[in-house]
C-alpha cells in the first residue's frame, strides 16, 4: 500500500475514534449540568405537580447509559431526536441553521483566506518596510478589538449613517443570491477582520523562516523577482503550518461566531445552541455539540492530510 | 392659547406636523408633556387610520426554542407573536376597562359566582372554519387540565363547571369573583379550533393577521386575514415580528429603517435616542416593579422590626434616578400603583429615613452580623447596582448588608423563592386581585415573601366577590397596609415601559399593561400615507 494512503487511512480511523470519544464527553457533560430540563422549561412558573408531569412526559426518569446508546444509535442514522422545548424535529431545524452557518462561514473564508495569504506574502516581500508595518498594524488592531464592538461600529457607520447594507442579516430561502450577499455583507466584514490577522501573521512567519534557506538564495541568484521567489519557492515549503492555522480559523468561523450572530440577528447554529443551552434542551445541545465536534475534527484532519501531501519526502518515497 | 393648540391639532390631523414639532410647540405654550402627548394622539386619530403598507417590530425576549402554543407563552417576544394571530374572549383596554373580544357581551349573576359570555357569531378562523362556543369550552378545558403545563392553570382552576346554552357559555365559579372577565382576558386563553387540543402550536386563530412564516427566535411574518371579524384593527397588509435580543442591534434596526417599532429601550440611551431624527421614544408607566424580597418565615426576616428597618433604609428616589434614569416612579412596599383600578392614593409614601431605620434596627435586636442580600444581573436590569445603592444607604443607618452576586443561570430555580433575601422583579397584572392572589395569598406557589396571613386571605376572598366598588376599594386599601407594614416586600420602584417608534407610524397609544401597546401595536397602528 502506498504510504500516503496508509497515513490517510490512519488519520481517518483516529478521527472517527476521536469523534466517538467526543460524543461520550458531550453526553456526560450535558448530564452533569445543574438543574434539569423540566425545571428550565417551566422556569419561574414551575409547580411540583407540573414538574413531575413534564419529567414523566420527557422520559427523564430512565438511566443515563441506556439513554446514551439509544441517542448515539439514532444520531448515526441521522435522527437527532425532538427538541424538548418546542417539539420540532432537531435534524430539520439544525439543517437550515447549519446551512446558514456554512453560508456565512463560506463567504467569510472565500474572502479572508486568499486575502490573508496575499497580505502575508506582501508583508514578507516588503518586510520591515512601511507596507509590512501597515498590514501588521491594521490586522493586529482589528483582531484586538472585540468582535461585537467591530460589529456595532460597522453597523453604526455603514448601516445607520450611510445606509449601504442592512444591520439585520436575516436571510431566507426566497431571497436571490445577491440579496443574501447584501444581507450578510456586514457580518462577513466583521468575520474577515477578526480572522485575518492570525492567518496573515502565520503566513508571514512561516515564509520568513524558509527565506533563510540556501535554495532561496539560489533562486534570487537566478535573477527571479522578489515576489516570484516568495510565491513559487518559499510558499510551497511553508504550506504546512499555514494550512493548520487556516483550518483552525475555518473551524472558528463555523463553531465560534455566536457573538456576531447575535449582533446581526443571523439565524445560525451558535444562537440556536445558546438558546437551547439556557433552556436545558439537552437533545439539541447534544446534537449541536456533535456537529461542532465533527466539523472541528474534520477540518483538522484535512489540515493534517494537506500537510502530509505538501511534504515531498512523503509524496515521493524511495 | 387654545386657538393656537386647536390650529396645531388641525395641522397634525392633516398630516402636516410631526410629533416632535407638536410636542415642542405645545410644551412651549405651557402644556405639560403628558397632556400634549395625549392631544397629539387624539389629533392623529381624528385623521383616521390608513390601510395598507407593511410594518415590522423588533422585540427583545424570544429564543429559537419558542413555540406558537399559547399555553407556553412566557416572554415578550412570544406574547407579541401570539397577540397578532389569536384573540381572547375579552380584552383589557389601556384605561383598565374590559372590552368585548370574542364574547360580544358579558353578564354575571348578582353574587358574581355565575358568568355568562355571549359568544360572537360568524367569527372565522384562519383555516376557514367557524369559531363555536364548543371551542371556547375546549380551550378552557385544555388549560385547566391538571397535567397541563399551561401558564393559565392557576387562573382557570377557579372554574367549577361550564355549560353551553345556544350562543352563551356559562361559567360557574368556586368562589365569587367580580374580576372574572379580566381573568378570561389572560393572553394564554386564546381561543383555538377545538381548544388547541389537536394542534396546540398550529398558530390558527381568529386574530387580524395569519401566520405565514414562523422561524422561532428569528422572525414571524403575517399577512392580513381577509375575513377578520373586527375591522377597526389590522390596518397594514403585512406585519412581521423580528426577535432581536441585543439592545444595540435593535436600536440600529430602528434607526436604519428596517423596523418601525422596538421595545425595551435601555433607560441609559432613551434620552439620546429620542433626539435622533425620525424616531420617538414612548415611555409608559405600568404596574411592573423591581423588588427586594425577604422571606418572612426565615430568620432573621421573621422579625418585623428588622423588615421595617430595611424598608426605611432604602433610598427610593435615588434608585428611580440612578437605576431607572427617571423612567419610573417610587414604590411604597405594596405591589399596587395608579396603573390599577381601585388604587388608594391616600396611603402615605414611605421615605428614606435613617433615624427610623436605626430605631427599628435597634428594636429588632439583630446581632449585628451582616445581612446577606443576593442579586444577579438577570434579577432585573441594574439589580447589581441597585443592591450596591441599598448597601450604601443601609450602611448610613448602621445596618450592615453583604451583597452576594449570583450567576444568572439558575437564579430563578435556585435563588428566587428559595433564599431568604434576594432581588427580583414582577410584571403587573390587570387587576389587584390577580396580583395579590399570585404572590401574597398563603397558598400561592409564587408567594415569594412567605406572607402567610389568614386574615389577609379572608380579605382577599371578600374583596374578590364584592361588587360594591367603594367597599371593594376600602378592602384593597386595608390589604395594601398589611403588605406595606408587615410584609416581606421592599418595593423601591415601579419601572416604565420604554418603546421607540418610527415617525412614519401613527396610532400609537401607551398601554400600562405592557410595552408596544401591550403588544397590540402591530395590529392597531398604521403606516402614514
Amino acid at each position: 500500500m502506498h504510504p500516503i494512503l496508509k497515513i490517510i487511512a490512519q488519520r481517518l480511523a483516529l478521527s472517527t475514534l476521536l469523534l466517538l470519544a467526543a460524543s461520550a464527553l458531550i453526553f456526560a457533560g450535558t448530564e452533569i449540568l445543574p438543574g434539569d430540563v423540566a425545571q428550565s422549561i417551566l422556569g419561574q412558573s414551575a409547580t411540583e405537580q407540573s414538574l413531575a408531569n413534564l419529567r414523566e412526559e420527557l422520559g427523564l426518569n430512565e438511566p443515563a447509559i441506556s439513554r446514551y446508546f439509544s441517542w448515539l444509535g439514532n444520531a448515526l442514522q441521522g435522527d437527532l431526536g425532538i427538541a424538548l422545548t418546542n417539539g420540532q424535529q432537531i435534524s430539520e431545524s439544525v439543517g437550515s441553521r447549519l446551512k446558514n452557518t456554512l453560508f456565512l462561514a463560506g463567504w467569510a473564508a472565500i474572502i479572508s483566506v486568499p486575502l490573508a495569504i496575499f497580505l502575508g506574502l506582501l508583508a514578507v516581500r516588503y518586510r520591515d518596510r512601511w507596507p509590512d508595518k501597515l498590514i501588521s498594524a491594521v490586522t493586529l488592531t482589528s483582531i484586538s478589538i472585540p468582535e461585537f464592538l467591530i460589529g456595532y461600529l460597522l453597523m453604526y457607520f455603514i448601516a445607520v449613517k450611510l445606509g449601504w447594507f442592512s444591520s439585520v442579516a436575516l436571510i431566507n430561502d426566497n431571497m436571490s443570491l445577491l440579496e443574501k450577499l447584501n444581507a450578510i455583507a456586514l457580518p462577513v466584514m466583521v468575520l474577515v477582520l477578526v480572522v485575518l490577522a492570525h492567518m496573515m501573521r502565520m503566513t508571514r512567519a512561516a515564509i520568513l523562516n524558509v527565506m533563510q534557506s540556501a535554495y532561496i538564495e539560489t533562486a534570487e541568484l537566478k535573477g527571479l523577482s522578489g515576489f516570484n521567489v516568495i510565491a513559487k519557492h518559499a510558499f510551497p515549503n511553508a504550506v504546512a503550518p499555514i494550512v493548520n492555522v487556516v483550518m483552525l480559523n475555518l473551524a472558528y468561523l463555523v463553531v465560534g461566531v455566536v457573538v456576531v450572530e447575535v449582533v446581526f440577528v443571523y439565524p445560525g447554529m451558535g444562537q440556536y445552541l445558546v438558546d437551547h443551552v439556557s433552556k436545558r434542551d439537552v437533545p439539541v445541545v447534544q446534537a449541536c455539540g456533535l456537529i461542532f465536534a465533527a466539523v472541528y475534527i474534520g477540518l483538522n484532519m484535512i489540515a493534517d492530510i494537506v500537510s502530509i501531501l505538501a511534504n515531498p519526502r512523503l509524496r515521493h518515497p524511495k | 392659547m387654545d386657538n393656537q393648540l386647536d390650529f396645531m391639532a388641525g395641522r397634525v390631523t392633516a398630516g402636516k406636523m410631526t410629533r416632535r414639532e407638536f410636542m415642542g410647540k405645545a410644551t412651549a405654550l405651557g402644556v405639560s408633556a403628558v397632556v400634549a402627548s395625549s392631544m397629539f394622539a387624539d389629533a392623529v386619530h381624528a385623521a383616521g387610520p390608513v390601510k395598507g403598507g407593511s410594518m415590522k417590530a423588533a422585540m427583545n425576549g424570544g429564543a429559537s426554542s419558542d413555540t406558537l402554543d399559547p399555553a407556553l407563552v412566557a416572554s415578550e417576544g412570544t406574547h407579541a407573536i401570539l397577540r397578532q394571530w389569536g384573540d381572547t374572549l375579552a380584552f383589557v383596554s389601556n384605561t383598565g376597562e374590559i372590552v368585548p373580544g370574542l364574547a360580544e357581551s358579558i353578564e354575571s349573576s348578582a353574587d358574581a359566582k355565575t358568568w355568562h359570555f355571549k359568544i360572537r357569531k360568524g367569527v372565522e378562523y384562519h383555516n376557514g372554519k367557524t369559531m363555536t362556543p364548543e371551542d371556547v369550552v375546549a380551550t378552557v378545558e385544555r388549560h385547566s387540565d391538571e397535567s397541563s403545563t399551561s401558564g393559565a392553570l392557576g387562573i382557570v382552576s377557579g372554574i367549577e363547571s361550564m355549560k353551553i346554552n345556544g350562543d352563551t357559555v356559562t361559567f360557574n365559579l368556586l368562589d365569587a369573583s367580580a374580576d372574572f372577565p379580566y381573568l378570561m382576558a389572560d393572553y394564554h386563553l386564546v381561543v383555538q379550533p377545538n381548544g388547541g387540543k389537536d394542534a396546540p402550536a398550529a398558530g390558527i386563530g381568529t386574530g387580524p393577521y395569519q401566520v405565514e412564516v414562523n422561524q422561532p427566535g428569528v422572525r414571524t411574518a403575517y399577512k392580513k386575514f381577509a375575513n377578520d371579524w373586527d375591522d377597526t384593527r389590522g390596518h397594514a397588509d403585512e406585519v412581521e415580528v423580528l426577535i432581536i435580543n441585543d439592545a444595540t442591534a435593535r436600536t440600529a434596526a430602528l434607526q436604519s429603517g428596517q423596523v418601525q417599532m422596538i421595545n425595551r429601550i435601555d433607560p441609559k440611551v432613551a434620552k439620546l435616542l429620542d433626539r435622533a431624527p425620525g424616531i420617538s421614544v414612548q415611555n409608559i408607566s405600568g404596574p411592573g416593579h423591581y423588588v427586594f424580597i425577604m422571606r418572612t418565615e426565615t430568620a432573621p426576616f421573621d422579625n418585623n422590626d428588622l423588615r421595617m428597618a430595611l424598608k426605611f433604609a432604602i433610598n427610593r428616589e435615588e434608585m428611580v434616578d440612578k437605576i431607572l434614569r427617571g423612567y419610573g416612579s417610587v414604590g411604597n412596599d405594596f405591589p399596587i400603583n395608579a396603573a390599577y383600578p381601585l388604587f388608594d392614593d391616600s396611603i402615605a409614601q414611605r421615605k428614606y429615613d435613617i433615624d427610623m431605620a436605626a430605631k427599628y434596627y435597634k428594636q429588632s435586636g439583630h446581632d449585628g452580623s451582616p445581612i446577606i442580600l443576593r442579586t444577579a444581573d438577570g434579577a432585573f436590569p441594574g439589580a447589581v447596582d441597585a443592591a450596591s445603592l441599598f448597601q450604601q444607604s443601609a450602611q448610613a443607618a448602621g445596618i450592615p448588608l453583604e451583597i452576594k452576586r449570583e450567576p444568572d443561570d439558575g437564579y430563578w430555580s435556585e435563588v428566587w423563592n428559595k433564599k431568604p433575601f434576594c432581588a427580583s422583579y414582577w410584571g403587573g397584572r390587570p387587576v389587584q386581585d390577580q396580583m395579590y392572589a399570585t404572590a401574597y395569598q398563603s397558598t400561592a406557589d409564587w408567594n415569594d415573601t412567605e406572607f402567610k396571613r389568614p386574615d389577609f386571605d379572608t380579605l382577599l376572598i371578600e374583596a374578590k366577590g364584592e361588587t360594591d366598588l367603594v367597599k371593594r376599594k376600602a378592602l384593597y386599601s386595608e390589604m395594601a397596609y398589611m403588605v406595606r407594614d408587615e410584609g416581606g416586600l421592599i418595593l423601591p420602584m415601579f419601572n416604565d415601559y420604554i418603546d421607540a417608534t418610527s415617525d412614519n407610524i401613527a396610532g400609537y397609544v401607551g398601554d400600562p399593561l405592557g410595552g408596544l401597546m401591550n403588544d397590540f401595536a402591530l395590529s392597531r397602528c398604521w403606516v402614514k400615507a
